[in-house]
């Protein structure tokens, strides 16, 4: 074990697990007998080589940063919302209907729209869950993962069966949103190659801003903070843990929900069938855990998954790898990166007091075990 | 001389010390072959920590430990088993859904075959408990006895592993008088046979009634051993406390003021639905402490969630200030002037990752100037926790320092710091002196004297009697739920206070067993 100070190990450990992963990677290739320097070469020539790759890669970053502020949210409360591709897909689909419906709107009232609605969609689903935990305390991984089938075929269903079929070009497809509409900004595009970046990207270094600033500087960031790390005392200093809960989730989802919209109006400018869940939700998530509650670490995150993502495709086109063996390489990274509690395993703290506070612990559960005893007996 | 008597247990010069807090430093102690030899010393003494080197929990800092006369190296409780070593602990790790017998076997299971051998081990549990006349059912389930006889399966458990040399780590916290009773026998019992005891506590008078020897130690070094038959009990409270006992504090004359906490024929029920506090009803007034006594498990949490707004009240009333603040939510009764110092400071007072300053101002962090329109001014919070922090004595090197950083003393000090800050009228002090050393306990006593003596209403629970009698203007005994009786300490004795406790309000009761 190697004794560092906590902060030195705070940026250890996710360089660590970056590295072991592409370390991984570079094995499984090898197993294979591919060239793993010619394969990382293309991946980083493809995704940061050139000004289309870099607004791609920009571009896929954009949803995923604002879904993992989201994941965050809800777990500094001690909520685990895994209902995250739910949230963004409600967000995308209610921004693209509104940008469809109310084509004539100028550009400073529609854009807004959207996306207030979109985010206020993704806030609804969440809430559902934070509503449900708060009030009869539900389980929040099952509520949340079976909110997102629900929201996946109820899309389905408001898009191909109650959406106005002058909205749509075929049953799976829908029109694209009009300029007035779209978050692409014409000079950035160009700038990047022609590539698909968006204005997204600037709303997303804004959410990134507000945050931290919610997080580190307001009484509600304090409260979601508190309730999350001890709900006892923060219900004896008069918080209310059922508010948290659901503010938490319903700032969780609004933030699901912009990156949904996002993804809507700035990536694809419409919206589409969806037989599976978003895959967005779940980089997102990855990308929360990766970043950890640092808005540093998550734009960082995001971008080491969107080289990943779109260096990938480079490593089939100009490294000739299947695409299986990329999709196995990424996903070892993605797994040494999600495991890096273990990476961390190989720091120490230099100033621990593990054993008194492992005293203080096994004595508070040991009076609880007595307590309960008592009260048993009573019972 | 030595090798005439037989030292079974020898600890020379035991020093632990955590991240530079000595809470051993330099123990001697010695324990023959049958004897009960006690360990007295006040909560924080380093009795526990010695105790648990003894039993493999922890590794000592320095020093040696002899058993039988040869040198060992207890690094683990198997190796303290092995070493015919056993620590009945005080708070029982049992598992509630299982039988006497499943317990006893649980980690030790014979087997045949496939399946665990239970005859056998009923047979020797059995006969066991003939031998030390520890009666019980082996098929009873844990969740169906009395604490006293969970203790008893705590003892067996202990023996069915060969244990010679058994250590109670304060035994009789959790029993009825009468129960201990009971409990010394069993401990005279157990010497008859050859085993030799160690004996946790606090309590003068059971030292007195069981111990051959008693070892004291004071701030985490071993002060003195002597025989009990020839120390009277000032003698051991001056040296377990390291000054001359004065038993009553200098109290200023009281002077009442008007009543600010009414509890009116309260109802609570605990977490299982079964009522705890049962129909309850008293008063304190500016200016008086009033001290809730009893057994714990007798409704005294419930009550404090219940006023405090943490737990629903049933039925009944509270009224505070002349206020009906009867489930009402927790801010609001705080807001009325209400500071709480908690039972459990970790689970309750504090957010142990929080900075110390986010969890002094955790009662008043929405105000200004700590913040305004929901945004926190982090400067204020700090200069006022520094504050704080120097006017209550709280030890600690920065205020941004995690509450978990700080010793159990210094974070209770930071809880009362915070709670006694907002000039509440009423101050509910639950356990407030648990498991501190002897300075924090006088400072904390000190403080909640002040508060009296400004005239706040104080409720002290606290299952320690002694607290309860030096501290308290009135005491209320709480048994099973509801009052067993009032007393006045001056008036009363610890006799008078136990059966009360225990549900048994004759005065003449008390008197003829005096």
């Amino acid at each position: 074990m190697i004794k560092v100070s906590p902060k030195a190990k705070r940026l250890l450990v996710p360089i660590v697990s970056v590295i072991a992963g592409f370390l991984v990677g570079a094995i499984i290739m090898l197993v294979w007998s591919y060239d793993p320097f010619q394969a990382y070469s293309s991946m980083f020539e493809s995704a940061l080589g050139s000004a289309n790759g870099i607004g791609e890669t920009i571009r896929n970053a954009t949803p995923l940063i604002f879904i993992a502020i989201g994941f965050q949210i809800s777990s500094a409360a001690g909520f685990f919302n895994i209902g995250l591709p739910g949230q963004a897909q409600a967000g995308w689909l209610t921004a693209i209907w509104i940008g469809l419906a109310f084509k004539g709107l100028p550009v400073y009232i529609l854009l807004p729209f959207e996306i207030i609605a979109g985010s206020l969609a993704g806030a609804l689903v969440a809430g559902i869950a934070g509503w449900l935990r708060a009030y009869f305390g539900t389980n929040e991984v099952i509520s949340t993962i079976m909110l997102n089938y629900i929201v996946l075929y109820l899309c389905q269903y408001l898009h191909q069966d109650v959406m106005n079929k002058s909205l749509r070009v075929d049953t799976d497809t829908t029109k694209t949103v009009g300029a007035s509409g779209s978050l692409r900004i014409p000079w950035l595009s160009e700038m990047f190659g022609g590539s698909r970046i968006s204005g997204g990207i600037f709303l997303a270094i804004i959410a990134l801003v507000i945050f931290w600033f919610l997080m580190k500087k307001t009484t509600v960031g304090f409260e979601i903070k508190a309730v999350g790390l001890n709900p006892f005392a923060s219900r004896y200093a008069g918080m209310s843990d059922k508010k948290n809960i659901i503010i938490s989730m319903l700032l969780s989802g609004a933030f699901c929900g912009l990156g949904g919209v996002v993804q809507g109006l700035g990536t694809y400018q419409n919206y589409f069938t969806q037989t599976t869940t978003l895959d967005i939700g779940w980089d997102g998530m990855s990308v929360a855990l990766l970043g950890g509650m640092s808005a540093i670490g998550i734009l960082l995150a995001s971008l080491l998954f969107s080289i990943l993502k779109i260096g990938g495709l480079g490593m089939q086109t100009a490294a000739g790898i299947p695409f299986e063996i990329v999709s196995i390489v990424i996903a070892a990274i993605i797994f040494f990166v999600a495991i890096s509690w273990a990476v961390g395993l190989l720091f120490k703290e230099k100033k621990s007091d593990k054993t008194a506070t492992y005293i203080a612990t096994a004595e508070t559960a040991g009076r609880q075990a007595a307590n309960d005893q008592q009260k048993g007996g009573e019972a | 001389m030595e090798k005439e008597i037989k030292n079974i247990i020898e600890m020379r010069h035991i020093v632990k010390d955590f991240n530079g807090f000595k809470a051993n430093n330099d123990i001697n102690l010695t324990l023959r072959k049958g004897e009960i030899l006690a360990l007295l010393g006040e909560n924080g003494a380093g009795k526990s920590t010695l105790m648990s080197i003894l039993s493999g929990l922890l590794e000592p800092t320095s020093g040696e430990i002899y058993v039988r006369g040869e040198k060992v190296n207890i690094s683990g409780p198997n190796v303290a088993t092995s070493l015919g070593i056993g620590m009945v602990h005080q708070h029982f790790m049992l598992a509630q859904a299982f039988t006497v017998l499943e317990n006893i076997i649980l980690g030790h299971e014979t087997t045949k075959g496939l399946a665990l051998d239970f005859k056998t081990a009923r047979e020797k549990i059995l006969a066991l408990s003939k031998q030390y006349g520890l009666a019980i059912d082996p098929d009873a389930k844990i969740s169906d006895i009395t604490v006293a006889q969970q203790q008893r399966v705590e003892i067996l458990k202990v023996l069915y592993r060969g244990a010679d040399i058994l250590i109670f780590d304060e035994p009789t916290a959790v029993l009825t008088p009468q129960e201990i009773t009971e409990f010394i026998k069993i401990m005279k019992n157990l010497v008859k046979e050859g085993k030799s005891i160690i004996l946790i506590t606090h309590k003068l008078k059971e030292i007195k009634e069981s111990a051959d020897r008693v070892t004291v130690i004071r701030a985490g070094k071993s002060i003195q051993t002597v025989s009990v038959a020839d120390a009277n009990d000032e003698q051991l409270a001056e040296m377990m406390v390291g000054h001359h006992v004065n038993f009553k504090l200098d109290k200023d004359p009281l002077n009442l003021g008007k009543n600010i906490l009414e509890v009116k024929d309260l109802h609570v029920n605990e977490d299982r639905g079964t009522e705890a506090v049962k129909g309850l009803s008293f008063t304190i007034r500016g200016g008086e402490i009033l001290g809730l006594a009893g057994i714990d498990g007798n409704g005294q949490d419930e009550l404090v969630e219940a006023i405090t707004g943490l737990r629903h009240v049933e039925g009944g009333q509270v009224v505070i200030n002349g206020q009906d603040l009867t489930n009402k939510p927790v801010r609001q009764i705080t807001e009325a002037g209400v500071g709480h110092i908690p039972a459990d400071r970790q689970k309750y007072g504090l957010i142990l990752q929080l900075p110390l300053s986010e969890n002094i101002a955790s009662q008043t962090y929405y105000k200004e100037p700590y913040s305004k329109h929901g945004i926190m001014n982090e400067q204020a919070i700090r200069e006022h926790a520094r504050e704080l922090i120097k006017k209550f004595d709280v030890r600690t090197t920065s205020e941004q320092l995690p509450a978990s950083d700080l010793s159990g003393g210094n974070q209770q000090k930071a809880i009362i710091a915070r709670e006694l800050d907002r000039d509440a009228d009423l101050i509910i002090a639950f356990q407030p002196t648990r498991g501190l050393d002897v300075g924090a306990i006088e400072y904390i006593h000190s403080q909640l004297l002040k508060q009296r003596d400004a005239g706040k209403a104080v409720l002290l629970v606290s299952y320690e009697l002694d607290e309860i009698l030096q501290l308290s203007d009135r005491i209320v005994v709480l048994h099973d739920g509801a009052e067993s009786g009032e007393v006045k300490p001056d008036q009363t004795s610890e006799t008078e206070l136990g059966l009360l406790m225990t549900g048994k309000n004759t005065k003449k009761e008390a008197a003829a067993n005096d």
